[in-house]
């Protein structure tokens, strides 16, 4: 696009590049910003609806769709308050820390082949990275607020954070290890085909490390079960008890924009990513090479794909939050030191062992009959990447412990 | 995409340089002249980010993502017990006394001086980079890191010749677990037994009573006495 710009339009190449990144930036955030409305809405109806309730019905006519943007607009007009004893940059600047940090990872996160803010040949890793920044922010508010509720909040977010990143990190290096390569985009093209094709059935320990990522990225972005940093009946609010306002809602911006950001996450490495459970494109006899403008329509395809399978996410862990009880803070941390560590542990040995051994399979042409169907967008991807990915286990390994 | 930055490389590279190079450099001095324990850190994360952001800028996105895990999310256990063990008012913040900061100066200013001398005296990095493909410098290093050399390729040699450094790779793997083994056992809680009543009854007990006792109990009451 930023060639297309600077070369048929005529713009000054600084103009081109500023209004492309522009660009890409306002796009991530509107699937930050809007999703959250769309997924606050949905929750408060998934809430509602297990709880033998309706939920929002009047506002905006039927279902109560324009419930979220009601809210919105009622905390833009709250009064911004901050607490007497605060220490006020510190309380001011947490929200735009978390929220910064949710949206830094969204850069590196493709939603179909090319649709990227910037492919990364590091990508998961990135992402990992800037998600674990996203606890500063709830540190410092809860810090900053001075009262002890808050505090409280963020040294069990802070401890919990910290913790689950051990499992996370193992759950999201087995992909990583079967595609060979960082790289979110090759790794979700290597996928392509049936569903048989997806990580999440290449042999039985991915499909363990699967349940264990959920588990891991369910705690990472500190949704109930494990939501211990605003436990409302013992800590009041938690971390955020002192905020109002918009700055509270950047709090929840962050929050929602992180769950679609570990389901999208999931999906890019589990589950095929913007490759289908059919390939329907391939079957229908469009695939790559048959012009820009149908390439075109075929990412949009997957995107619209991708953002399903992130958004199935997302009500996944809705229905959990509103199915499980809390978890108390000792049970949070056996959960992640005794149960998800060594099982991920084991299951990497596992799925490094089969892919050593019955790299095709356990019959080969038998249990994933379909292998050779590709969309074809991609061709031949790995290769040379394929080499660099062991340090890499080991650096997340290191870094964990 | 890479083209495209070329294009553009007179303007965004050495703007964006600038940016974060000013940035990281500015919060650094914020870590020095900040005197809460917290907003330090705060600092000390925005200092480090930027210096992320530097290696992103220059293409190394590996060690930029490794500087937001290790450093970044390292000052974050390092915010954490800055707000424990600060969070009483009369720790809040922290004075350096005037001859502590005329002697970090002169501290600062020497290795400033040193590392410049050392850094201008290189003659591959006076050129101008932009625009010069050098070769990648990431994948060969990490593949000599897992013991494959593909920048020297073993020529006739025998197998294992050329192990790259694998080796010592893994020894700084093993002390750094070392460390680690080691900073738990320093740190580990030092529990002081408070002895159970059969063992205080014992205790009082007869010493021929006591003597005759081999191991068990009466040795391991004493070496949690000892403790």
């Amino acid at each position: 696009m930023a060639d297309f710009l600077i070369n048929s339009v005529g713009l000054p190449p600084w103009l081109g590049w500023t209004v492309v990144a522009g660009v890409a930036a306002a796009l991530i955030l509107n699937v930050i910003a809007g999703g959250a409305l769309v997924f606050i809405w949905a929750e408060r109806k998934i809430a509602a609806r297990i709880q033998d309730r309706l939920g929002p019905t009047r506002t905006g006519g039927r279902f109560g769709w324009l419930q979220s943007l009601a809210d919105g607009i009622k905390l833009l007009a709250k009064e911004d308050l901050m607490p007497e004893g605060a220490d006020g940059l510190l309380f001011r600047i947490a929200p735009y820390v978390s929220f910064c940090a949710s949206f830094c990872a969204f850069i590196a996160l493709p939603f179909a082949f090319d649709f990227v803010g910037q492919r990364l040949n590091v990508g998961v890793f990135f992402v990992v990275a800037v998600l674990g920044l996203e606890v500063f922010g709830v540190i410092l508010a809860g810090y900053a607020s001075a009262s002890k509720w808050s505090l409280f909040g963020a040294m069990r977010e802070a401890a919990q954070v910290v913790s689950y990143e051990v499992p996370l990190g193992m759950c999201v290096v087995v992909p990583v290890m079967l595609a060979g390569t960082m790289d979110l985009v090759t790794i979700a093209e290597k996928q392509a085909g049936w569903f048989t094709n997806w990580y999440l059935f290449h042999d039985p320990f991915t499909f363990v490390v699967f349940w264990v990522y959920v588990t891991c990225a369910v705690a990472s972005v500190n949704r109930a079960p494990f939501d211990l940093a605003e436990a409302e009946s013992e800590l009041v609010a938690g971390f955020h008890t002192e905020y109002s306002g918009l700055r509270w809602s950047f709090f929840f911006m962050a929050e929602y924009g992180s769950m679609f950001l570990v389901s999208a996450l999931a999906a890019v490495l589990f589950l095929g990513g913007w490759n289908g459970p059919i390939p329907v494109a391939k079957l229908l006899g469009l695939s790559g090479g048959t012009g820009d403008t149908a390439n075109y329509f075929l990412r949009l395809l997957g995107m619209v794909n991708l953002l399903g399978k992130a958004t199935l996410g997302v009500l996944v862990m809705m229905w959990i939050r509103w199915t499980l009880p809390r978890l108390r803070i000792d049970q949070v941390m056996t959960t992640c030191l005794k149960y998800c560590t060594p099982i991920a542990a084991v299951m990497f040995a596992g799925a490094m062992l089969w892919q050593l051994f019955l790299p095709g399979g356990v019959v080969r042409g038998v249990a994933r009959p379909a292998g050779e169907i590709r969309e074809g967008w991609l061709e031949g991807p790995g290769g040379a990447a394929a080499r660099p990915a062991p340090p890499a286990a080991k650096a997340v390994a290191q870094v964990a412990s | 995409m890479t083209g495209g930055i070329m294009i553009a490389a007179v303007n965004f590279h050495t703007l964006l340089f600038y940016l974060f190079a000013l940035l990281a450099c500015g919060f650094a001095v914020g870590v020095v002249v900040a005197d809460n324990v917290v907003r330090m850190a705060l600092y000390l994360v925005l200092s480090l980010g930027a210096t992320a952001g530097l290696f992103f800028l220059a293409g190394a996105e590996f060690i930029g993502a490794m500087q937001l895990m290790i450093y970044v999310g390292g000052t974050l256990v390092l915010l954490v017990f800055g707000v424990m063990l600060t969070a009483q008012a009369p720790f809040v913040s922290i004075k350096t006394s005037a001859g502590d900061r005329v002697l970090a100066g002169i501290v600062a200013a020497s290795l400033l001086a040193l590392l410049l001398q050392a850094a201008f005296s290189v003659e591959a990095w006076r050129r101008p980079g932009l625009g010069e493909e050098g070769p990648p410098a990431a994948t060969p290093l990490g593949t000599a890191l897992v013991g494959v050399r593909v920048d020297e390729p073993a020529a006739g040699a025998p197998a294992g010749v050329r192990s790259g450094y694998l080796l010592p790779f893994e020894i700084v793997s093993v002390h750094l677990l070392v460390v680690l083994v080691g900073a738990a056992y320093l740190a580990r809680a030092k529990r002081r037994r408070t002895p159970r009543a059969i063992e205080v009854a014992a205790s009082v007990a007869p010493p021929s009573e006591m003597r005759r006792r081999t191991t068990g109990s009466a040795s391991a009451l004493a070496a949690g006495g000892a403790r």
